[in-house]
């Protein structure tokens, strides 16, 4: 949470310096409190729906049905866990997210992070600039736009299972990430590398030992992007895995819409359990997200 | 690998000291004439996944789409025939009226809230940070659940607290009315993007000058004034770039859509994208093909007139 917050503390009054702490609050101006009030207030629309999230899934499955969403629950029922985690076979279910989503973070870092450094180092050349815009074209194409060629695709390569989808996933963050990582490349200096390379270093050497860690901040950033949008795609999976008990953890929650449907209770304990990896790396990792974000707009 | 400190550099080099800079031009023109095979090594896995499961899949389609094939056996070509039939089919027409108002709807509401959220948070107020990080949560979670959420609320608790406080209109669930679900739809979808385009135009709103702000305040600017004169011309970059990708995403919308109402009532909130997935199991794979490359027309014209009407407007302003 504090990793945002970059304004710096406000130092403490020394004996000697007694008039320091109003002059600086004058310089900083006043806490605007009806504004704060009021963004307090809209934040209420961001937590209500996981606060009710939260209680429904520690509810009985007798008070999730009495109509008050907003409820504690009462009483404290953590056995609407146990069953989701039967009924979504939350074990299979969160590995394949797991999976799927790790290929997609490491094809997407290995794939990207390569092209953007041939392309950036070779932009005299016709053949890299054009690689680029191919590569970048894809951002203005929706997945609904090549989806049935490519279920055909899958099914008949044999990748109609989880790796396809890992696959698939990596290609739609291609255009993102090879746009951060071409930007950063460009601010790194190429007298790094000559010097190197005047050793006898290889560019396969060059890249793994110079490049790659020079881009750390840049893979945290296009990784967490490629995890988030793996882990939370619902269209791709349901679309392309043929296998329903391969499902990731998005998919597999559509079970609650029919079958179950009034154990909500149960159902929103799998919601939660489903929402919470992200939520929680989200708060782990929060500065690459924002840059991520920030960056992203800026380079386009 | 260490990184080589210039004395090091000075004595491996053959040709040390003034010669450096023409060695470096030596190298540059060399690599003009060739470059290093390893280069190619590193963009080629890119291009050829690339080709192989993005582009040759849209190339596929968009020949389909000139022939009566079903998905699966014999085929013949159809030529315009489908994008004919396309035309006059009161649910395709449709399903794009729906997708393209639900798109502008959305991204209104978005920038606007997105924007006004972002002012708010630039000011002097207590727990900004703290406020941000709790703005920015939708954004991290999955779509689907957030429509699952959201369908429960908008079907029980709306309908339960609009009873007790006998308002009338919302005593149904929106969801299953066909003049108000698509509403939930735009709630649902601003809600999960207006993170992105928050943090996007906090980024713009920091590059602002306070200066600017503080002189036209002595010249009597009020905030609207400033909001119209300063802010907004100052971030029409970072609209454009929130515009341009919310609506590429609204346009492609289905997650949201399958959680809150699967399309319904009836087919009132149907997108484009729901539609062209009928196509894999309706039969009509070539025909939701041709619907298919439309819309891909469509999606870039858009984005390209979004750019281009900035494009002039940037240079109206420099």
């Amino acid at each position: 949470m504090t990793a945002v917050d970059t304004r710096t503390p406000v130092p403490r009054t020394t004996p000697t310096d007694p008039g320091k702490p109003p002059r600086r609050r004058g310089r900083f101006g006043r806490i605007n409190w009806p504004l704060t009030i009021l963004l307090a207030v809209a934040s209420l629309t961001v937590l209500v729906p996981l606060y009710v999230t939260v209680a429904m899934a520690f509810k009985t499955s007798a008070q999730s049905v009495d109509g008050n969403a907003l409820s504690l629950p009462a009483p404290f029922n953590p056995a609407s866990f146990v069953e989701a985690w039967q009924l979504t076979r939350f074990p299979v279910s969160f590995s394949v997210s797991v999976g799927v989503a790790a290929l997609t973070v490491v094809a997407t870092l290995l794939l990207s992070s390569f092209a953007s450094y041939a392309i950036v180092r070779n932009w005299h050349k016709r053949f890299f600039r054009w690689s680029f815009v191919y590569l970048l074209a894809a951002m203005f194409l929706p997945f609904p736009v090549i989806a049935l060629p490519q279920i055909k695709l899958t099914a008949q390569l044999g990748l109609d299972n989880p790796i396809g989808v890992g696959i698939l996933h990596a290609m739609f963050q291609l255009s993102f990430s090879v746009l951060l990582y071409s930007a950063y490349l460009r601010s790194i200096p190429v007298e790094l590398e000559e010097s190197a390379r005047i050793d006898g270093a290889s560019t396969w050497q060059i890249f793994w030992q110079i490049i790659l860690p020079l881009l750390a901040p840049m893979n945290a950033t296009v990784g967490i992007f490629a995890f988030l949008a793996s882990w939370n795609d619902f269209m791709l999976p349901s679309l392309i895995t043929a296998d329903p008990t391969m499902q990731t953890l998005p998919v597999v929650q559509n079970i609650f819409q029919s079958k179950f449907g009034t154990n909500y209770n149960v159902a929103f304990a799998s919601y939660l359990m489903a929402m919470a990896p992200t939520i929680i790396v989200y708060l782990f990792a929060q500065r690459w997200v924002i840059s991520g974000v920030t960056q992203g707009a800026v380079k386009n | 690998m260490t990184m080589q400190t210039p004395l090091a550099r000075e004595t491996d080099q053959p040709a040390p000291g003034p010669a450096t800079a023409a060695t470096r031009v030596h190298r540059r023109v060399g690599s003009l004439h060739r470059t290093e095979p390893m280069y190619y090594f590193f963009v080629v896995p890119a291009l050829v996944l690339f080709t192989a499961f993005v582009v040759a899949p849209a190339c596929v389609g968009i020949f389909y789409s000139f022939t009566d094939y079903l998905g699966f056996g014999a085929w013949h070509f159809l030529g315009l025939e489908n994008y004919k039939a396309l035309v006059s089919d009161p649910s395709i027409l449709a399903s794009y009226g729906f997708t393209l108002g639900f798109a502008l709807v959305t991204v209104v509401a978005t920038q606007v809230i997105a924007l006004a959220l972002a002012i708010g948070l630039t000011k002097k107020v207590k727990f900004a940070a703290g406020l941000r990080s709790v703005f920015v949560i939708p954004m991290v979670v999955s779509g689907i659940i957030v429509a699952y959420v959201f369908n429960y609320l908008f079907s029980n608790t709306l309908p339960a607290l609009a009873t007790s406080v006998g308002f009338g209109p919302l005593e149904q669930s929106i969801l299953g009315d066909p003049n108000l679900a698509w509403l939930s739809i735009v709630i649902v979808s601003a809600w999960q993007t207006v993170p992105g385009a928050l943090l996007v135009y906090t980024a713009g709103l920091t590059s602002i000058p306070n200066d600017l702000y503080e002189a036209s305040a002595l010249d009597g600017a009020g905030a609207w004034k400033q909001l119209r004169s300063i802010t907004l011309p100052l971030i029409s970059g970072f609209i454009v770039i929130n515009t341009v990708l919310g609506v590429k995403g609204y346009l492609g919308a289905y997650d949201v859509i399958v959680g809150l109402t699967g399309g319904g009532p009836g087919t009132a909130t149907s997108s484009v994208a729901m539609t062209i997935f009928g196509g894999f199991t309706g039969g009509d794979y070539a025909y939701q093909m041709a619907n298919a490359t439309v819309f891909f027309i469509i999606t870039v014209l858009i984005s390209v007139l979004q750019l281009a009407a900035t494009r002039g407007r940037n240079l109206r302003l420099a």
